[in-house]
């Protein structure tokens, strides 16, 4: 994702009347998008600080509008003056994040893994395993992006309460490993058809295995590939909710689960929905921010040749 | 079990030709898989007696049997590289991911359309019970079902505008301007939230009839009674913004490395022939952006047939099921009813139409695409 250079060609500078009309609508556009993008988390996070009445009265900008007080993260026992007494919602939020990072990472990672194997095996060598060929075994995988969470639902709640997996977090680490495979496959293919096939000959030429010229020598070259591969899963782990609502009841819920249940109350205590609807965004949205260069690249893998 | 894995590690040092192979490590791979089979066939074996009351000795759960399972896959991958040496190394790469996928999948899918032919509610006592085509001609005659069908295919459609506008933004990143990167982190934010807070965020506190922000912006402009989800039609306008929101960064990121990949000279050289810039796209980066445009469209479909959280979240399929997609209805149907049966039947009726439609899809793109290059 290179940068271009602002070199303005011949055309660009037909007259400046057109010239400035243009930068003015193209920023005009940039400008409203972004606050498109941003008001709703700037609401969200603002929200958190308000009281009943200023949120009722619309109030936007804070110190102008309204004084902002810690009401929303009090409430989850997360504010300055709450972190250090003992508070059950806080605990309760805490054991839900951790479901969270738990089955997120625990998805991405075995996925990744098997992932990168399937896909490092696919690009590689030829396979028939009886009338299946690599390219039924790459379409095979891929074809499971299209299979609908829903589709899977029912007999999965069936058949782990049989295997004793309903309301586990490994119940739901296999099931979100499944979801983000074709991706992670998808993205390693394209990572390991980039890297050329030379130098794992001059690899196993000089003695290393099959299985020592993957670990040494393309697996560090892959490496930022399986970064975003793993960013990407991580962001789809983390925001599922249509599986984790049905598979879990108490032990195993997720943060969008208990955003989830707190939102059809009557009454809803607005300064603690923005309050833990921020808390449930935030880890996204700096992971997003910092690594935002592996996510593109995860995402254009393979669409662009 | 473990030891002989070890063991099976261990001889990749010397990566021996399949008939080089001693018959002796042959022979212990044949035996290691054959003794996996009968143990994996065994545990089956006693847990559908002991679960049918046959018999008396087994396990309160099928756990054991999906260890047993994790176990066997294990010796399968031994007995790969005992026999065949370094072909079955090479088949180990493939194996953790073929295996694993088989199983959450393939059993699961057919155990799907099993449970579709039966009739089983997990709140009644009656247990389940083999009722042949009676759900299948239960669901032709569900109005709700045919509405959330109707939706999907409203909801697929939206996918046009949401394509019109990650264009625009695609080709606005790509234009010269300062701050680009500052630009395509803001616009790329909405896709890491999630679509659960997204729901609070903006279905039920920014589009708060009473004080929502925009609500109040409606009523300045002119529409007295901002309610967005108490009649249909605008129920569903604004289930499909909310999406939207989250998912035009997805495609806009595609487009835009569409749009860097393509070479300048092009539009260069259509500028120097006096081509305007509306010509210059539609003419040019519009037909060199058409395999990509295809690509995000349909992997943009693929994720709009999966909509379901939002719509759990923010409506419920309100009002009167105006906004349900196939997979909230189904979600529902559970959660409120316990359906499992007839649940499973619409989602496996939902499956088959999905596979025949992006089949389909895929055949008319990949003919569309050759047609206009």
């Amino acid at each position: 994702m290179s940068v271009q250079t602002t070199d303005y060609t011949v055309s660009d500078i037909r007259s400046p009347a057109a010239f400035i009309t243009s930068r003015v609508f193209i920023y005009g556009a940039l400008v409203f998008w972004s606050f498109v993008c941003l008001f709703p988390i700037y609401w969200t996070i603002t929200t958190s600080f308000k009281s009943a009445v200023d949120v009722t009265q619309g109030h936007l900008i804070p110190f102008v509008d309204f004084q902002p007080d810690w009401k929303g993260w009090r409430s989850l026992g997360l504010s300055p003056d709450s972190i250090f007494q003992t508070s059950t919602v806080r605990d309760e939020f805490l054991k839900r994040f951790m479901n969270s990072v738990i089955t997120s990472v625990g998805a991405s990672s075995l996925a990744i893994i098997i992932g990168s194997l399937a896909a490092y095996g696919l690009t590689r060598y030829r396979y028939h395993f009886a009338w299946f060929k690599n390219e039924d075994i790459s379409f095979f995988f891929l074809s499971q992006l299209i299979l609908p969470p829903v589709v899977l639902a029912l007999p999965f709640l069936v058949l782990y309460r049989e295997v004793a997996l309903l309301d586990t977090r490994i119940g739901l680490v296999l099931l979100y490993t499944l979801m983000v495979l074709p991706i992670v496959i998808w993205i390693m293919r394209d990572q390991f058809n980039s890297i050329p096939v030379e130098l794992e000959e001059a690899a196993l030429v000089d003695g290393l295995t099959i299985w020592g010229a993957f670990f040494r020598i393309v697996m560090p070259i892959a490496l930022p590939g399986m970064v975003a591969a793993f960013i990407l899963a991580m962001v789809l782990c983390w925001n599922e909710y249509f599986f984790a609502a049905l598979l879990t009841s108490t032990d195993a819920k997720t943060i969008p689960v208990m955003v989830a249940s707190q939102t059809g109350s009557q009454g809803i205590n607005w300064w603690s929905m923005a309050a833990l609807a921020t808390a449930a965004i935030a880890p996204l949205a700096i992971i997003g921010i910092a690594l935002e260069r592996y996510l593109i690249m995860g995402m254009t893998a393979g669409s662009v040749k | 079990m473990a030891e002989q894995i070890s063991t099976a590690n261990a001889w990749p040092a010397n990566s021996t030709p399949a008939d080089l192979i001693p018959p002796g490590r042959k022979r212990l791979g044949w035996a290691l898989i054959i003794a996996a089979t009968l143990v994996l066939l065994a545990m089956i074996v006693v847990q559908i007696l002991y679960t049918t009351s046959v018999d008396t000795v087994g396990f309160d759960t099928w756990r054991p049997v999906v260890y047993a399972y994790v176990v066997w896959g294990m010796a399968l991958g031994a007995w790969q590289v005992l026999t065949r040496g370094e072909d079955g190394q090479r088949a180990l790469f493939l194996l953790p991911a073929l295996l694993f996928t088989i199983a959450m999948v393939i059993f699961p899918t057919l155990f799907g359309f099993y449970i579709a032919l039966t009739d089983w509610n997990l709140s009644s006592f009656a247990g389940r019970k083999f009722n042949g085509l009676d759900n299948f001609w239960q669901m032709l005659a569900d109005p709700y079902y045919r509405n959330a069908l109707f939706n999907m295919v409203l909801y697929v459609l939206a996918v046009l505008v949401e394509y019109v506008i990650s264009f625009g933004l695609a080709l606005l990143l790509n234009a010269q301007i300062r701050a680009r990167k500052f630009f395509r982190v803001v616009f790329l934010l909405p896709l890491m939230l999630s679509p659960v807070a997204v729901s609070w965020m903006i279905g039920k506190s920014l589009m708060e009839y009473r004080f929502g922000p925009a609500a109040t912006l409606a009523r300045t402009l002119g529409w007295d009674n901002p309610a967005f989800f108490s009649n249909p039609i605008t129920a569903r306008i604004s289930i499909m913004v909310l999406d939207a929101w989250t998912f035009i960064p997805f495609m806009m990121i595609m487009l835009l490395a569409g749009l860097q990949a393509m070479s300048r000279e092009v539009i260069e050289a259509a500028r120097v022939d006096g081509a305007t810039t509306w010509q210059t796209f539609w003419q040019v980066t519009f037909p060199l952006m058409l395999p990509v445009s295809v690509t995000a469209v349909i992997l943009r479909i693929i994720f709009k047939l999966k909509l379901a959280d939002i719509i759990i979240t923010v409506t419920s399929g309100g009002p009167g099921g105006a906004t349900d997609s196939v997979s909230s209805f189904i979600y529902r149907e559970y959660r409120d009813r316990s359906n499992v049966g007839y649940g499973t039947m619409l989602a496996m009726f939902y499956l088959i139409i999905i596979v025949v439609f992006v089949t389909w899809l895929l055949k008319l793109a990949s003919r569309f695409v050759r047609n206009v290059n």
